[in-house]
């Protein structure tokens, strides 16, 4: 693939890899099916793949199941084998535990497993269902299943403010990442309306926003994944697929302007924001104090802040971004100053021209009318 | 009278994917198989069977509109008959390949076109595609896989449907596929495989299908919200929504500037902000000049960006001239070619960069692998 380059591992790196795979060696593998709501249909997915692979002669069992089992799925489940959960009753309500010795007798291929954020009834031996599951693909099998962005640990914040509640039940994101597979089950949002029916009233732009966060994160972990397999195959990856936006600070830019837009692009992108200063000997207190504050409004904004050294600024500011798969250059305009501008290229020209396939965007300078 | 302006347009649902074999048209047919159940109107207006068994299993007892027949330098060729269908005039019509490029002699060049037609008379329409062949991504799927995809859909149409649906399925899983023989035969498979459907292409472009789901969302979210109001300070503190942009696209004769004009569109579309383009000369164009010019200008206009021509004997003095009558809060310039030493500051863009020091200016690099 020409848009990677080689790059040789170390050997402390490969150490690091061939252990990694010694730990994975034995373990099941783990599929996650990843929806924005109830009823967009993971967990027929989920089932209609165990359906799939047994047709193909593969071992499957179903270890869970949400209750009560929706009418189109019970067609699914009639052609697979089940291990029954166990019921068990705590503070007046029922649970629904995995079996989990059952199906390390049973041993099968693959276990479907729905609801993956369960939370056990207090006194169990794990106290979450995703800890359940990771024993389960310690036995060497592999797991398929279901679950909603509402409930990844991280996303509770999002999630609150989108629809005004927080959820108990959940899974941390890493177990999340561990999945060799991730897939995403998106609906429209009619169909998501037909499906409700007359039941509830559907709010169209909260559906919407958990949506658009599911497919994000979604993405996320794919370009993590991606990364992973450039790295595990001593390939570089240069170029993103999404949008990596550098702001450059100066004591004398309009930093400020830049950083808010800075963010602004990074947000509507669903890009990061990274902010870097090549460092100055001799700055006076006032330009110290500016450059302070800019640096300080950046790391605010939670922007990844680098501090860059170098005798060519312009040199280590495009070699940092060619690193960083940097896809957008924001450079503040450079005071006038005609009598040098007569004999030399400016900083902002010499940016454009060093800069091969990044986008510069030149913001206005604080002098300018 | 079927398509008369009083008919209200048909629900356009796009079912979008990142490869051949992800199941677009199975989930496709599979929606039409419950709308049919339910007694709706469907019938299929143009389906690509690719010899997949269970996608043509779907597709029973859904009725078929046969397709026109067209002769073209001696061959036959076969196209959706979009006069038969609206005379037939469904509830719901399925289209596979959106992107698809009609034979010459076709009524309409594009079957995107054939589509609207479709939906103007008012008959909802299904349909199928990949992300890669969305106009604005050209260059990034160009760039990171290295196939330039011939066969495109300006943006806006898409962003225009209804819906768009997310079919999703794992790199691994398309891979099986492939190698089972599912999606081609054997040895097509096989070379499918090496040449395009490595993982790292696979899942770039599906990171790249993902995010532009995302985008899809959030583009019908923002229709349901208040109109941004206008700014009282130059530099709104953070949180406050900005003042709608203005983007200027400074179009040239160079091949380049078909990626600028893709970039900028990507980048006002995500921004929300207008996108206008110009094209200044000395004097009116011709011959071969002129040509290339007006490629561009359909480009852009078929892109819906408003595009004009100016006339002036000092280019960057017009652009930045015309910015300032349009109000255009950033303009965007491909970047020079090869700068000589001896003419410092004397390109159209650091003539720009220079005359414009109070608007924010953008410098496209040229995509390259």
């Amino acid at each position: 693939m020409p848009a990677a380059t080689d790059k040789r591992p170390s050997p402390e790196e490969l150490l690091r890899r061939v252990q990694a795979e010694e730990r994975l060696a034995g373990r099941g593998r783990l599929k996650v099916f990843l929806g924005y709501a109830s009823r967009c249909g993971k967990s027929f997915r989920m089932l209609d793949e165990g359906r799939r692979r047994k047709e193909r002669g593969e071992d499957v069992v179903v270890g869970a199941l949400q209750s009560p089992c929706a009418p189109d799925l019970s067609s699914l489940l009639r052609k697979l084998e089940v291990v029954p959960t166990i019921k068990a009753r705590h503070d007046g309500r029922e649970y629904e535990l995995l079996d989990t010795a059952a199906i390390f007798r049973r041993h099968p291929q693959v276990c479907l497993v729905d609801e993956l954020a369960y939370d056990n009834p207090p006194g169990s031996r794990n106290p979450k269902r995703w800890q359940d599951v990771d024993n389960i693909l310690r036995q060497g099998i592999s797991v398929i299943t279901a679950i909603n962005l509402q409930h990844i640990e991280e996303h509770q914040d999002a999630v609150e403010r989108i629809t005004g509640k927080r959820v108990s039940q959940t899974v941390p994101e890493h177990f999340l990442r561990s999945a060799q597979e991730i897939v995403l089950v998106d609906a429209a949002l009619d169909d998501m309306m037909k499906r409700a029916g007359a039941r509830e009233p559907v709010d169209v732009r909260r559906l919407s926003e958990l949506r658009e966060l599911a497919l994000l994160l979604a993405a996320d972990v794919i370009d993590g994944q991606l990364n992973n397999y450039l790295q595990a195959n001593g390939l570089e990856q240069r170029w993103g697929t999404h949008e990596r936006i550098l702001v450059c600070i100066t004591p004398r830019s309009n930093g400020e302007a830049m950083l808010l837009s800075g963010r602004r692009n990074a947000d509507r992108f669903h890009g990061d924001l990274l902010v870097c200063y090549v460092r100055q000997s001799g700055l006076d207190a006032k330009d110290q104090q500016t450059l302070q504050a800019n640096l300080d409004l950046a790391r605010e904004l939670d922007a990844e802040v680098s501090t860059l050294e170098g005798p060519d600024a312009i040199a280590a500011i495009v070699k940092f971004a060619q690193e960083q798969r940097v896809t957008q250059i924001f450079v503040g305009h450079s005071a006038p100053n005609p009598w040098q501008e007569l004999f030399r290229r400016s900083p902002v020209d010499r940016i454009i021209q060093a800069a091969e396939n990044i986008d510069v965007r030149i913001f206005p300078h604080p002098s300018a009318p | 009278m079927i398509g008369s302006a009083d008919t209200p347009p048909g629900r356009l649902k796009v079912f979008l994917g990142y490869a051949a074999g992800v199941g677009k048209t199975y989930q496709m047919l599979d929606e039409a198989q419950e709308l049919r159940r339910k007694g709706i109107d469907v019938v299929i207006g143009y389906f690509e069977p690719h010899g997949r068994q269970d996608t043509i299993a779907q597709t029973e007892s859904l009725e078929l509109v046969p397709r026109k027949i067209l002769e073209y330098r001696g061959s036959k060729f076969e196209e959706m008959d979009v006069d038969a269908i609206i005379a037939r005039h469904p509830a719901v019509c399925l289209v596979d390949e959106f992107a698809h490029t009609n034979v010459p002699g076709s009524p309409r060049l594009k079957r995107w076109e054939d589509v609207q037609v479709l939906l103007h008379a008012g008959i909802d329409v299904f349909t199928t595609m990949n992300v890669q062949h969305l106009e604005s991504l050209n260059d990034e799927v160009w760039r990171i896989i290295g196939v330039r995809v011939r066969e495109t859909i300006p943006d806006w149409v898409v962003d225009a449907a209804d819906e768009v649906v997310l079919v999703d399925l794992t790199p691994q899983a398309l891979q099986n596929r492939l190698g089972r023989g599912v999606v081609y035969s054997t040895d097509k498979a096989k070379k499918a495989m090496e040449n395009f459907f490595t993982e790292t292409n696979l899942t770039a472009l599906r990171e790249m299908a993902l995010r532009h789901a995302a985008h899809e969302v959030e583009g019908r979210l923002s229709d349901l919200k208040t109109p941004v109001p206008a700014p009282t300070t130059l530099v709104p503190p953070p949180g406050t929504p900005a003042r709608k942009e203005r983007i200027l696209l400074c179009l040239t004769g160079r091949p380049s500037t078909a990626m600028l004009i893709r970039r900028g569109k990507r980048v006002a579309d995500y921004l929300e902000a207008d996108c206008l383009a110009v094209h200044v000369e000395r004097r009116p164009a011709n011959g071969a000049r002129a040509q290339a010019l007006e490629k561009h200008m359909t480009f852009a206009r078929n892109l819906h960006i408003d595009a004009r021509v100016l006339v002036g004997r000092d280019v960057a003095k017009t652009i930045v001239d015309f910015a300032r009558s349009q109000n255009v809060s950033q303009i965007f310039l491909g970047r020079p070619g090869n700068l000589r030493w001896w003419k410092i500051g004397d390109s159209v863009v650091e003539r720009v960069v220079r005359l414009a020091r109070d608007r924010e200016i953008t410098i496209v690099a040229e995509r390259r692998r």
